[in-house]
């Protein structure tokens, strides 16, 4: 399966990463031959077969409904790109 | 002293021949010494590790310590370590400096095991030849022209050279026994759910699996004692009766029944690292083991399903790094999204960024049942081919890797090339079951691993059985000439 420039953008934008117009046939490229892979799984016969999502097919745990975390604000946003009043700050959203 | 195994360190600082402080210093200095060719630590944490061990030392001079106070480690810096940078080999985590730790760097930390540093690997753990770090290449000290292997390749690499006794691995495709394989040493991937993934920065949830990775099977034993206890905040960890993985180390083996699927001797195998892991298995044979016969049908399914998988949960736990709260952001960004798609591509390699496009791809509308539902079901059919052996044997042993190390730059254009690399460790993690590398001889002066698997929470029998080839075979004990002198 070959991945054309659109597909690139389109799958890029799902992915959320900026791709350069000199990259897009490159990153297309590389993809397509990942896709190839995949195809290998066609041949197999799943018919009937459960999908495994988990090796122990475990169920979640529960707990007690229960406050467990303290609040570690400060030490958390000491390391972020920009706080301010204990707010993450990102590029205005709404005009 | 840095040929000495976890034990006989322990000897020596519980009975006071030694101090954790001098034993420190001894190998900060050796790092310094060798590591400015090998690369094998992202940060050396020389003042945290001098501090920990005098802690330890005041420890052990008040008596009632745990075997393991005092020797010093290292982290690979997918682990997150309160206080210091863990970059999980991305510009992404470049000035990440973790504000807690992972459970694993918790339990250690607090049986007294001084932090001499993260250790270097693949970006994000994507990847099987530690090339694609930020801060370079990781060098195999058995040939600087040659990778140790990866994604834990600066952790193998380390314990290799004598930088360290121990360090600790993760795996989610093959990420410890690969590079244990490439570098020769020992090292194991427990059961998915032993081992905490809390504070271990996550790739493919369902996959990852912390371990230790040291010379010997011994050592590994030791080590998987501490780093295995139950944490509620993985909710996947599981809550099991406390094993004692030394105990039965010396355990005979006669009569254990060792599985040899005819799938691993094909197609792809090096024939020389083929005539190596034969050698191995008569080897168990004379220890007494029967060797019989087993099938894995659908082993040629492992590697495609896995990169549906594993990029589709790394595609979504990667979404976390959005520029916002942690980690790299993108300079001026004119609206969200740019912030977002420019932090992104600026702050992850290009492995990294293929991985998280082929697992958004796959789980996007109108592909999520040819791709990502179709590779769950495989997943279940590598995993019972697993349980039918199972009936027929107590371990299956094979090859590690098709071949020895591979040289620095071969496969770094040819990224499906790289992922064959790991056609006989990714089954073992899509069916979660523990998995072992250990050295068995050498092909052109490059070592070769010996891989044995064995049936959920078998960790202790796998070590056993390790430790008596170790017994009889002095494979674990070579190192590097030039890394050799004292």
């Amino acid at each position: 399966m070959s991945l054309g420039q659109a597909d690139v953008k389109k799958i890029a934008l799902l992915a959320a990463l900026a791709v350069e117009e000199d990259e897009l046939a490159i990153v297309g490229d590389k993809l397509s031959n990942i896709l190839d892979l995949f195809a290998q799984l066609e041949a197999a016969n799943t018919d009937g077969i459960e999908p495994m999502a988990h090796p122990l097919d475990q169920v979640q745990r529960l707990r007690d409904d229960l406050v467990t975390e303290i609040d570690q604000h400060e030490k958390f946003q000491a390391i972020a790109p920009a706080v301010e009043a204990d707010l993450y700050l990102v590029p205005k959203v709404i005009e | 002293m840095h040929s000495l195994s976890i034990k006989q360190l322990s000897e020596k600082l519980q009975s006071k021949q030694i101090s954790s402080v001098e034993l420190t210093e001894y190998f900060l200095n050796r790092i310094a010494q060798y590591d400015p060719q090998i690369n094998s630590f992202i940060t050396t944490t020389p003042e945290l590790a001098r501090e920990m061990a005098r802690d330890a030392d005041a420890k052990i001079a008040q008596g009632n310590t745990h075997p393991l106070t005092g020797i010093p480690m290292a982290h690979k810096d997918i682990f997150c370590t309160d206080g210091v940078r863990t970059s999980c080999g991305s510009k992404m985590l470049d000035n990440f400096i973790a504000p807690y730790d992972a459970h694993v760097v918790n339990e250690l930390k607090k049986i007294g095991m001084p932090i001499l540093g993260k250790t270097n690997m693949d970006e994000f753990a994507m990847g099987s030849s530690s090339e694609s770090s930020f801060y370079g290449a990781t060098k195999n000290p058995w040939d600087l022209n040659a990778v140790p292997g990866g994604s834990s390749g600066g952790s193998a690499a380390a314990v290799s050279a004598g930088l360290v006794p121990f360090a600790t691995g993760s795996d989610t495709g093959g990420s410890i026994r690969q590079p244990a394989a490439f570098c020769g040493i020992s090292g194991i991937k427990p059961t998915y759910g032993a081992v905490s993934r809390f504070g271990m920065i996550a790739y493919a949830s369902s996959f990852d699996q912390g371990g230790p990775m040291a010379r010997s099977a011994e050592d590994n034993a030791w080590l998987l004692n501490a780093m295995v206890s139950f944490d509620a905040r993985d909710s996947t960890c599981i809550d099991m009766p406390k094993v004692d993985y030394v105990a039965g180390l010396n355990d005979s083996v006669k009569g254990l029944r060792v599985g040899v699927p005819k799938e691993y001797f094909g197609e792809g195998l090096d024939p020389q690292v083929a005539q190596v892991v034969r050698e191995a298995i008569s080897e168990l044979e004379k220890m007494g083991a029967t060797i019989v016969e087993v099938s894995l049908p659908n082993q040629h399914l492992a590697v495609p399903a896995y990169y549906v998988l594993a990029p589709a949960e790394a595609s979504s736990n990667l979404s976390r790094f959005d520029g916002v709260r942690y980690g790299h952001r993108c300079d001026n960004p004119k609206d969200l999204k740019d912030l977002y798609q420019r932090s992104r591509a600026e702050g992850f390699g290009a492995e990294v960024k293929r991985r998280i496009m082929v697992g958004a791809y796959a789980l996007s509308a109108g592909y999520y049942d040819a791709y990502y539902l179709k590779a769950q079901k495989v997943r279940r059919l590598v995993r019972d081919d697993f349980s039918r052996a199972f009936e027929q044997c107590d371990v299956i042993v094979g090859p590690v890797a098709p071949t020895t190390a591979f040289n620095i730059g071969e496969k770094t254009d040819d990224p499906i090339s790289m992922y064959l690399a790991d056609l006989y460790t990714i089954p073992v993690n899509l069916a979660g079951l523990p998995g072992m590398s250990i050295p068995a001889g050498f092909v052109n002066q490059r070592p070769v691993g010996l891989h044995l698997v064995g049936p959920y929470f078998s960790e202790a029998k796998l070590l056993n059985l390790a430790h008596q080839y170790q017994q009889v075979t002095a494979w674990h004990q070579q190192m590097p000439s030039w890394l050799a002198a004292q």
